[in-house]
């Protein structure tokens, strides 16, 4: 990669998701002081800023939708990011938090806050504060435009180097071989 | 001041909706609560599964290769709070400038330490991917042992760092101890509140992340309770909820709700336990005993040098076990007589961990109880949060400088909101002054 002439903002977050894709992202582990050459993080869990930019380049969306607080985070970022990229399987089709799309929400409240074992007395959780949960978990992609999509639970390191050194490079992002899989 | 709390605002229902899963699925399964410490989810649930497919004692060579496969997660995890997510607030000042307060600027102002961050937590994942077959959700252990040992060149690689990753994590913990000393007032002071506190612990009161029996103290240091085998942990811990939050309170059945909270984690574990197997780390771990004073030390920035002093026992465990020709044996499963109940309980990077589980005739999940790291530590990071609110509270206005001191005393314990809510890893923090009337008198949040 040759000097940029600006750095590329990059906005990450974590939806319903586990932190394993962000985890990935750090397992590029050198590379990220070349990266840092060439990019600057905007929101994201490694920084305290709280909110997207108006211009950032790159969105980066791990996990899927579980309640409205997440739709609300989602629209903020396809709104300030041109190009978004849904990470992982949480992102691209609910991943294993969908699991629980089989059931009703309220026998899943019912089991965790009254009948589970060990439990000194039974309520569900009902603060206005927290935000709604959805009654399913959905991918991001039913709620706004993806640009592009990194299988995997989670994608290697490696696959989320090459998609971002393709991008930084102008280069439409592939993924050969070995760096391309679902599991 | 009325009242502070940290929400915790996500919900997932893992224990419903694994229930009619093969129990052999729920380590790959479960891990998936958390990509930060997957690996404490992945071997706490194969510890119950060991239980029910009643494999009472592993191989030798099947219990050394999970805990080097813990130990190698422990490296990563205390090396990515503290370098990653921690170094910025207390190498610049907790009011720096928000666009410089991150790994970023730690690279710009710091390179070095910056780099040994990025180097140790690389070395502690190598270690996972070797023994796990990838660094997140991989799929080493199983109900009743490992499916892969370590071959020669996989060992030879993680030997040949292994000597520069434990004097970096030396380093380390002279580090943070050097920057707690020199500034007593802040370090031994900030959002202090005393509490119980608990952790498993191993043979001879050992230092233990990987197995041993639980004990508990008070805030003097008393014992509580000790040699609890945790198969009985229900006996002596009870959940309550509050319509507040997703997040359970967990407190010591004999002593109540009132009085039963307690704090997990590394600052309860190094002053947990009688002493430190290994070298290095039991001198610093006696270092800090002193400075304590003979009497528990509760200060909630005490967390970031006893997180660096398991850190370098981690990566002296790492390099003895590496020393070990058992990790070569193929030599990893036994069987038993089967069970319908188990429970496994792992020290995880952020403290105890419970999983719980049932299963039936025809080998499926009927049931499922999680007591995850963070959510032991709930009403503790709650107090901790009190009482900074109260000290920097100035006047009638939450201002951004509060905020900034309120995240800063939750970090110290390393959160991990995804595994607490069975949801995800951010820090949504909302501060509302509220007068006794109950009308809000001013709100800021964060999400």
């Amino acid at each position: 990669m040759t000097a940029p002439t600006r750095k590329l903002k990059v906005a990450t977050t974590s939806l319903a998701g586990c932190f394993g894709c962000h985890m990935s992202f750090l397992d590029i582990d050198e590379r990220l002081f070349t990266l840092l050459e060439h990019i600057e993080f905007d929101r994201s869990p490694l920084t305290d800023i709280k909110h997207c930019s108006p211009d950032c380049d790159i969105g980066i969306i791990e996990g899927g939708l579980c309640n409205a607080e997440n739709v609300h985070v989602l629209r903020e970022f396809r709104k300030n990011c041109k190009i978004l990229i849904a990470i992982g399987a949480c992102a691209i089709n609910g991943g294993l938090p969908a699991q629980r799309n089989h059931l009703p929400l309220t026998t899943i409240l019912e089991e965790v806050y009254h009948t589970s074992p060990g439990l000194a007395n039974g309520m569900i959780p009902n603060d206005p504060e927290l935000p709604l949960p959805l009654n399913k978990v959905h991918p991001i992609h039913e709620v706004v435009k993806v640009d592009y999509f990194i299988p995997g639970c989670p994608p290697s390191g490696d696959a989320i180097w090459k998609v971002l050194t393709d991008l930084l490079a102008g280069r439409e992002p592939t993924l050969e071989h070995g760096l391309m899989h679902y599991d | 001041m009325h009242q502070v709390r940290l929400h915790i605002v996500e919900f997932r229902g893992f224990e419903k909706f694994i229930q009619g899963r093969p129990y052999w699925e729920v380590p790959v399964m479960v891990q998936r609560l958390c990509g930060i410490c997957p690996v404490s989810h992945h071997l706490a649930a194969s510890k119950a599964l060991d239980v029910i497919v009643g494999a009472k004692k592993l191989t030798p060579a099947a219990e050394k290769l999970r805990r080097l496969m813990h130990y190698g997660q422990m490296l990563q995890s205390h090396a990515l709070h503290f370098f990653h997510l921690c170094s910025p607030d207390l190498l610049f000042g907790f009011d720096s400038d928000v666009t410089k307060r991150n790994i970023v600027g730690v690279a710009a102002a710091h390179p070095e330490i910056a780099r040994r961050g990025v180097l140790l937590r690389k070395f502690g994942q190598e270690v996972i991917r070797v023994t796990a077959g990838k660094r997140v959700h991989g799929t080493g252990a199983v109900p009743g042992g490992m499916n892969k040992s370590l071959t020669i060149a996989e060992r030879d690689e993680l030997l040949k760092d292994i000597y520069h990753i434990v004097a970096w994590s030396r380093d380390a913990v002279h580090l943070i101890q050097k920057v707690h000393i020199q500034d007593p007032g802040l370090y031994n002071s900030f959002g202090i509140f005393r509490s119980n506190f608990m952790s498993i612990v191993g043979h001879n009161g050992d230092l233990d992340f990987y197995h041993g029996t639980l004990r508990a103290r008070d805030d003097n240091g008393k014992l509580i309770f000790d040699g609890v085998d945790y198969q009985q942990y229900d006996k002596y811990i009870e959940e309550e909820v509050r319509p507040w939050s997703y997040m359970k309170f967990p407190f010591f059945k004999s002593l109540g709700k009132e009085h039963g909270w307690y704090k997990v984690g590394p600052l309860a574990r190094v002053q947990n336990c009688d002493q430190i197997s290994t070298p290095f780390a039991e001198h610093e771990r006696k270092e800090f005993v002193d400075y304590a004073g003979g009497t528990p030390m509760h200060a909630p920035l005490a967390y970031h040098w006893t997180r660096m002093i398991e850190m370098l026992h981690a990566a002296e465990v790492i390099k003895d076990l590496l020393h070990d020709d058992d990790l070569l044996s193929d030599d990893l499963m036994v069987e038993g007589e089967r069970k319908m109940e188990g429970v496994g309980v792992i020290e995880a990077p952020r403290g105890t961990l419970f999983h719980h589980y049932r299963v039936d005739e025809n080998d499926l999940i009927t049931m499922a109880n999680l007591i995850v790291s963070t959510t032991n530590n709930n009403q503790a990071m709650n107090e901790a949060v009190r009482h900074v609110a109260r000290r920097y509270l100035n006047g009638r206005e939450v201002t951004e400088g509060l905020l900034n001191h309120i995240e800063v005393a939750i970090r110290a314990f390393d959160p991990c909101l995804s595994c607490a809510t069975h949801a995800l890893g951010k820090m949504p923090l909302a501060v509302e002054l509220v007068d006794p009337e109950g009308n809000i008198v001013h709100s800021l949040s964060r999400s």
